[in-house]
């Protein structure tokens, strides 16, 4: 299932949006991560990367992160990105 | 007083019966019509690009421009058999100018015509205009920059870095690794503001503050011993990126105020944002001092706030940011903030730089 997918089935799961996530970090930096690993501290992934991680996440999960939300620790493993994506789209749910 | 006519960035040339005399799949030995080389030169120097719209057997036209010595002028050559129109929007897309902003030279106004149609915009000379086209005021920008007179070096840097890029199947920081990526960051003089102008006049430059320094004000603080101006340079393997940002800060005790950043879109892939701001933190950091950013959203910086964002900066508040000059509150500028500490030096580039706390 793709992200795309995973969007339009309402309520999204934890689940998930952590298999699309590895899925998609699997694809674009050719190595395979653990849900809890630190992507920024092991080196994996770089600034700009994650960059394009904010882009990717808001267009999957039709959200916007913005302002405080885009503080680094949201996006530093799997996990914390999929905490971000269920409470920005429960706030836009609710 | 007319308005100054838009200036012309890029200049799309036919070949048969323009570039050269007679027609190449009939006289495979055709000259080049008069004047062409100093114009082509002339124009190349004022920071001008030169392109190809033809309909001709591509190897065989570029052989022959390669044969008179001028291939190295063209960027992204449109040699086929398809509609003229359609090969210079395809240029201007490529350049990311508007079509305002390119110029068609053809003998056949029927070629004219049909460029004319569907693409309004482009300016078209006829081919006995080729000697005139260097005292148009359109050719003539007012500044020639340093980098305007190396943009199509840049330009053509960036196709074969592109084409690498294309090729290389691997995580996007191993290939930056293997661009050997070096950034110069200087205290600026006049001269690197000349450079730098051309940046922030320029449509495609990201204001990652989102507030507007003049050229005047910029220089005006050159000599203020509070700021600090300075430039950023980029090259790779490839060549030279040019002047690619500009940074003002002033710098109080305890607190370093960063009232103007703003980076080429150039060189976002590269991250240099981040590069920029990492280098700022760790300077602060070593003369213990907070750093505050005014940034202002606008439709176009929204990369740069993430580059603040992820680098550290919040919306905190701090006592560093009483009595501090910050606009903020007018016309939508924010102050953020940091608490500066110690960072590492980027592992995707080299990095020359000044040390800021001993200025
Ligand atoms: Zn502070």
């Amino acid at each position: 299932m793709t992200a795309e997918q995973a969007a339009e089935a309402a309520p999204i799961s934890a689940q998930a949006v952590e298999e699309a996530l590895l899925a998609f970090l699997a694809e674009r930096i050719k190595t395979s991560v653990a849900v809890d690993q630190d992507l920024f501290g092991s080196g994996l992934v770089s600034s700009m990367f994650a960059m394009q991680l904010v882009v990717h996440l808001e267009e999957a999960y039709d959200i916007a992160i913005i302002g405080p939300e885009l503080k680094l620790d949201n996006f530093r493993t799997v996990q914390a990105m999929t905490a971000l994506v269920l409470r920005l789209s429960a706030a836009r749910d609710g | 007083m007319p308005d100054k006519p838009t200036l012309v960035k890029c200049l799309v040339w036919d070949l048969d019966n323009t570039l050269w005399r007679g027609t190449l799949l009939e006289d495979p030995d055709v000259e080049l019509a008069d004047g062409v080389r100093d114009v082509i030169a002339e124009l190349d120097a004022r920071g001008i690009l030169h392109s190809i719209s033809s309909k001709n057997d591509y190897d065989l036209a570029w052989t022959q421009l390669e044969k008179l010595g001028l291939a190295e002028y063209f960027v992204f050559p449109q040699i086929g058999w398809g509609r003229k129109s359609d090969a210079v929007l395809e240029i201007a897309e490529r350049l990311n100018f508007a079509p305002g902003a390119i110029a068609f030279i053809d003998d056949l106004p029927t070629e004219r015509a049909e460029v004319n149609f569907a693409a309004p915009d482009v300016r078209c000379y006829p081919a006995e205009q080729i000697a005139a086209l260097p005292g148009l005021p359109e050719f003539s920008p007012a500044v020639v920059t340093v980098d305007a007179r190396r943009r199509r070096e840049m330009y053509q840097a960036g196709f074969r870095r592109d084409a690498e890029k294309e090729s290389f199947n691997g995580p996007d920081e191993e290939f930056l690794r293997t661009l050997d990526l070096v950034m110069t960051i200087k205290f600026a003089d006049h001269e690197d503001l000349s450079r730098v102008e051309e940046l922030t006049l320029r449509t495609s430059q990201m204001n990652a503050t989102g507030v507007h320094y003049s050229d005047a004000a910029l220089r005006g603080l050159l000599a203020d011993p509070a700021h600090a101006v300075l430039t950023v340079n980029m090259a790779d393997r490839f060549g030279p990126h040019g002047a690619v940002g500009v940074m003002l800060l002033e710098r109080r005790p305890g607190i370093w105020h960063l009232k103007l950043l703003a980076t080429s879109c150039r060189v976002v892939a590269f991250g240099a944002g981040a590069v920029i701001l990492n280098w700022l933190v760790d300077q602060a950091a070593r003369a213990d001092a907070h750093l505050a950013a005014d940034f202002r959203k606008t439709d176009r910086n929204r990369m740069m706030e993430i580059a603040y964002r992820f680098a550290g900066f919040t919306d905190d508040a701090c006592t560093c940011l009483a009595g501090l000059g910050t606009l903020t509150g007018r016309d939508g500028v924010q102050c953020l903030h940091l608490a500066a500490e110690r960072r590492a030096a980027p592992t995707t580039m080299r990095l020359d730089s000044p040390e800021l706390a001993a200025r």
